[in-house]
């Protein structure tokens, strides 16, 4: 790998401030971040390791009676919480549903919300990719792509954004705290926090340089019925070819609320309020669900030049089917069925 | 001196079942275990040597065309002198084939395909050494000709002619058969996903090279090494006692240890060169994807009348081994018609080679699900139709079997799983309540795999009590332990032979100075070496019972104590302080081509299926194995498990992505290419049935290591069709080509 300087972070404001240099890169666990050193495609002058910064590895209570959890928490022990357990169980399962145990162990909050696409051209040096080299070219619509995107992508790039925490913490309304060199920092809904790729897929995210993720906080427990269900190529340690939380409330068959975020099919997790708007107040029954699938799908394009076997286009399928087999094992888990979840296993 | 048997004719004699120490058969635990469980094991990348400078291999970023200019000067400047390049003509182009004893094509200045090594960067690290290879600037020209696509009609293609099979007319059997099945399948490329990556540490003494690493077959890779450098083979040694696995990618030398040699000459110091995950993704071995057409044809009782196995692989232009995948269709069924053909596509994909079960792991599979085809379409059980069509001769070629299994394993097998349970009618159809998402299916297949035996020595020395220590025993031979258990196995053979307890003999393997073997590959590692072993011990055996004044037919060895014709003495008193010695030296004869040598497996699968998603998991799996004397149940049973489980990757998950515009592997590392987890595998049950093979060995053994996975990927595609009605022919079952055949089934 390229030669780097590193620089142990005292505090966040030493923290920010070093990274706002040009070609510095935070790093936390490292998981995500050394892998692309090593393979070249991260070539980072310095690295600024913000692990050894107090105070940001707890999960607190908020005065609303949200929670918040901070950056340097590892995916194993907000997965573990028992309060994230009881209150907010899409959470500890999207974890427990992605990477493997030792990765877990390792990977923090921040670090999971901001893992590069698992784009194979991306990561492969020879070939053109307009995130690692902006106008070089997207090689990735040509080949034989399986985790690539079918909304929010653009000509210039269909990476996903790959990971399962960041699903949960849509669905949950969650907002990122950061705090920036020099000045305050702010607030950001994951929808404010993720670009979409557009012409300049390089830019995944509106941090500034030297701003750094603190803290995710989740607003007050929202009940109802939590379901993550992860549709993948083997059992366990695979990324989403699609996958979908969900959060329902179900009264007296009836759907009070329901909220439904997609996770593998979009730069980031995806939401749409008119498909939940959709839900509320009806009973469940596979043309809702159709519905909420239609519209949640409705501006989906697969521009995988080609899927398996030459044909494009199993991914919004997989998508649709996916939002239906969630939504009814949401269902029968209010019901109080078992709703057997083999998605679910880590 | 030496022992030497030629297996002319059977041998019937069951020595070893009349011997008295108890231990061949039983699951004596690997004497190894220990050392690897606590990392005392090193392997080949472990090694240290003084002043030990590292290799990093540069890949080709186009499929071909040649190396135009190499231009160091960026790496220069960022590096300095500390590093080299390397780019020597005799840097491999591929790895060696297993067992060709030669070098393959060496010419690093012609590439073939995507991720061929062009060149070697050394440095004093190896972080300096991978950063100088990324600073490398590679200048191509030419190369735009180029195939990437078997199946595409401008893809060049030849018949391997010698390989057809024509007997009696399958086309009018097709034609007034009461049932046929006649369908196309496709299995995906394959690698070995051997934990180990390819890894060597070269170092000279004079003329003479050493070379550890990690390799199958230390025989033929020694005169591979030396024909690849140019130097006698007496003066290449090479140095290979744990291998973390090889299924095959380790059979031929390969790049890594031929850069390591050169570097350590040119450099006077010792060199290391280790794949990274990627690299052996692409340097080394593929299985070919195959195009199958099977055609099948029964009357009314499903009696087979006719096989049709038509297919098509892959490899680099030049490039002389085929995917054998016709091999399992020659005799795994009677039928009266049969049409077999191999086809053979230049594509500059990387190399294709063998991994573990060359032709059978993916022909039975496919074969099998035709099978279940037919017995659906016929309307009989699937254990039923194998039953019927059980061949009494190899219907290929008119050959007795030695011994043969296959009904035994299919009736065994369909007892312990329960299969009556099964309801022919796929559950989906059964079911129609879509709360009901997971649809459970059951699923079997046939196994068989080839039997082969290859020469082999072995030395076997019996050494005088130490300090008043019992007799001790040293077996010595070049063979490899690449994680199957021969260290086990061989040891046991010789404890068994000899009359002592496990701990007493010490095996040595790996060192191309001992006596040679065939190594680990095609599973005739323990038959073959075993065999010399078992050779060389009947005459420590013959010794000790002249001294003791007996025939050796009569003399009983146990704990150290031998005991015939009226006399009962210590091994130690025999001795009398003295060492004896022998070299056992076993080699094929007539019996290899007057039988037909297989072994036999069936496998029962139970899954379930996502009606929504398609998505599979696989909820319990049974084998059933017969294979001669099995002579280490816990290893052989690991081998069975270790099969069953490729089985559920090439079923489930497994598969190389090639870029249709220039052949790259897409998938490099363990993150895209999809070897099964453990949420993968369910409780695996193994079973394995007594047989003795006259004809095989003087073991009365066969093979076993590659048996699991020749057909196991079919039983559960056919429990998945017994669970959704699909058929998937293209494999591996992934969600949306499940679910695609559904939408066609149902
Ligand atoms: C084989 C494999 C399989 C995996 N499977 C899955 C899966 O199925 N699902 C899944 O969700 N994930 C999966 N992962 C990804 C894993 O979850 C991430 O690597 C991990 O969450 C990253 O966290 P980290 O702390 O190690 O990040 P790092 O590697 O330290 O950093 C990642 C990125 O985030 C930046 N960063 C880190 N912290 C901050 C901060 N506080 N503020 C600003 N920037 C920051 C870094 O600069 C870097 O760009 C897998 C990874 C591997 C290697
Ligand atoms: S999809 Fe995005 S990440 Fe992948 S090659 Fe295209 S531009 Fe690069």
């Amino acid at each position: 790998m390229n030669p780097f300087a590193y620089h142990r972070a005292r505090d966040e404001q030493d923290a920010t401030a070093t990274a706002a240099d040009d070609g510095t890169s935070f790093v936390a666990g490292a998981t995500n971040l050394v892998d692309l050193m090593k393979l070249g495609v991260k070539t980072p002058g310095r690295l600024v390791d913000i692990t050894r910064i107090e105070g940001l590895d707890r999960i607190e209570r908020t005065d609303d009676g949200g929670l918040r959890i901070g950056t340097l928490v590892t995916n194993s022990d907000l997965a573990a919480d028992p309060v994230v357990r009881r209150d907010y169980p899409v959470l500890s399962r999207a974890i427990l549903a992605g990477a493997s145990g030792q990765l877990r162990n390792k990977a923090t909050t921040g670090g999971n919300l901001l893992q590069h696409p698992r784009c194979p051209y991306f990561q492969d040096l020879a070939m053109p990719c307009n995130m690692r080299e902006p106008g070089s070219g997207c090689a990735a619509q040509g080949g034989p792509m399986r985790l690539h995107a079918i909304l929010g992508t653009s000509a210039a790039c269909i990476a996903a954004h790959p990971g399962d925490m960041g699903v949960a913490m849509g669905v949950l309304d969650a907002a990122v705290e950061t705090a920036r060199p020099g000045q305050e920092g702010r607030s950001l809904s994951l929808e404010e926090l993720y670009r979409l790729p557009g012409e300049r897929p390089d830019i995944r995210t509106v941090l500034e340089p030297g701003e750094m993720i603190r803290a995710v906080v989740l607003p007050p427990p929202p009940g109802g019925t939590h379901v993550y269900r992860k549709v993948r190529d083997r059992a366990s340690y695979a990324f989403a070819l699609v996958s979908t939380a969900v959060v329902l409330r179900l009264e007296d068959g009836y759907i009070q609320a329901g909220r439904i975020a997609l996770g593998g099919v979009a730069p980031r997790p995806w939401r749409n309020p008119h498909a939940e708007e959709a839900m509320t107040g009806e009973p469940p029954s596979e043309a809702l669900f159709d519905r909420v699938a239609n519209i949640l799908l409705a501006e989906a394009v697969d521009r995988s030049a080609l899927g398996r076997d030459g044909a494009p286009g199993f991914k919004i399928d997989l998508a649709r089917r996916t939002i239906r087999a969630a939504l009814w094992q949401a269902v029968e888990r209010s019901e109080g069925g078992a709703g057997k979840t083999a998605g679910e296993a880590a | 001196m030496n022992r030497h048997h030629k297996m002319d004719s059977a041998d019937r004699q069951n020595r070893l079942d009349g011997m008295a120490q108890g231990l061949i058969g039983t699951d004596v635990p690997r004497p190894d275990g220990m050392a690897k469980a606590t990392g005392t094991a090193t392997y080949a990348a472990e090694e240290r040597r003084e002043g030990m400078l590292h290799g990093v291999l540069v890949r080709a970023t186009v499929p071909g065309g040649r190396v135009a200019d190499v231009d160091t000067d960026a790496l220069a400047k960022a590096l300095g002198d500390d590093v080299t390049v390397i780019t020597d003509a005799r840097l491999l182009q591929v790895p060696a084939q297993g067992t060709d004893g030669k070098a393959p094509p060496q010419g690093p200045d012609l590439v073939h395909y995507v991720g061929q090594p062009l060149a070697l960067v050394v440095a004093p690290s190896f972080e300096v050494a991978r950063h100088g290879a990324r600073l490398l600037g590679i200048r191509y020209e030419g190369g735009e000709e180029g195939h990437f696509d078997p199946e595409d009609d401008a893809t060049p293609t030849e018949l391997r002619d010698k390989k057809t099979v024509d007997i009696g007319d399958l086309d009018a059997a097709m034609a007034k058969a009461a049932h046929s099945v006649d369908a196309v399948w496709r299995t995906p490329g394959h690698v070995s996903a051997a934990m180990e990556p390819h890894a060597a540490v070269a170092w000279w003494e004079g003329e003479h090279l050493t070379v550890r690493s990690a390799l199958q077959m230390l025989k033929f890779n020694r005169d591979e090494l030396a024909d690849a450098l140019g130097i006698p083979a007496e003066n290449v040694r090479l140095l290979a006692p744990f291998v973390g696995g090889g299924f095959g990618s380790k059979l031929g030398i390969s790049h890594e240890a031929v850069g390591a040699a050169i570097a350590a000459r040119q450099l006077g110091r010792p060199v290391r060169v280790v794949l990274s995950r990627q690299q052996v993704f692409e340097a080394v071995m593929r299985r070919s994807e195959t195009r199958q057409h099977l055609r099948l044809c029964a009357d009314e009782e499903g009696r087979l009348t006719g096989i049709g196995h038509d297919c098509l692989v892959s490899n680099l232009p030049g490039q002389d081994f085929a995917e054998p995948v016709i091999q399992g269709s020659r005799f795994a069924y009677a039928a009266p018609n049969r049409h077999l053909s191999l086809r053979l596509a230049r594509v500059n994909r990387t190399c294709a080679g063998s991994v573990r079960a060359p032709g059978e792991a993916v022909g039975l599979t496919a074969l099998e699900n035709a099978m279940d085809e037919l017995a659906e379409a016929i309307g009989i059980d699937p254990v039923e139709l194998r039953l019927r069509n059980v061949p009494e001769e190899d219907p290929t070629d008119g050959k007795p079997f030695s011994s043969m299994m296959m009904a035994e394993v299919l009736r065994e097998g369909a007892r312990r799983f329960d299969w009556q349970r099964r309801n022919p009618i796929p559950a989906l159809r059964r079911e129609g309540d879509p709360r009901r998402e997971w649809l459970r299916g059951m699923g079997m297949s046939l196994l068989v795999r080839g039997n082969i035996l290859d020469e082999a020595e072995a030395r076997v020395r019996l050494l005088p009590a130490e300090d008043g220590a019992p007799v001790r025993a040293e077996v010595e031979t070049d063979m490899t332990d690449i994680g199957t258990g021969s260290y086990a196995v061989l040891s046991q053979i010789a404890a068994e032979m000899l009359g002592l307890p496990m701990e007493r003999v010490t095996t040595r393997l790996g060192d191309s100075a001992l006596p040679p073997s065939p190594g680990s590959g095609g599973s005739w590692g323990a038959g073959s070496s075993g065999s010399s072993v078992y050779l060389a011990c009947l005459e420590l055996r013959t010794r000790l019972a002249r001294a003791l004044g007996c025939d050796e037919g009569e003399l009983t060895l146990r704990d150290g104590q031998a005991t015939g014709g009226n006399h009962s003495r210590p091994l130690a008193e025999l001795l009398d302080g003295g060492t004896i010695e022998a070299v056992g030296h076993i080699e094929p004869g007539k019996t290899a081509k007057e039988r037909r040598q297989a072994t036999y497996g069936a496998q029962f699968a139970e899954v379930e299926v996502s009606r929504h998603t398609g998505e599979v998991r696989v909820r319990r799996m049974l084998g059933v194995f017969a294979a001669g004397r099995i002579l280490n149940s816990r290893t052989a049973r690991s081998q069975c498990l270790g099969g069953m489980t490729f089985g559920i990757g090439m079923a489930l998950s497994e598969e190389l992505e090639h870029d249709p515009r220039d052949g790259h592997l897409v998938n490099r590392d363990f993150a895209g290419y999809h070897i099964p987890v453990n949420a993968d595998v369910p409780q695996l049950e193994v079973h394995l049935m007594e047989e003795r093979d006259p004809w095989a060995n003087p073991m009365q053994s066969k093979g076993i290591g590659e048996l699991g996975i020749c057909g196991a990927a079919a039983a559960i595609t056919n429990a998945i069709h017994n669970a959704t009605g699909a058929r998937v022919r293209d494999y591996p079952a992934t969600p949306d080509r499940v679910l695609a055949a559904m939408a066609v089934a149902n």
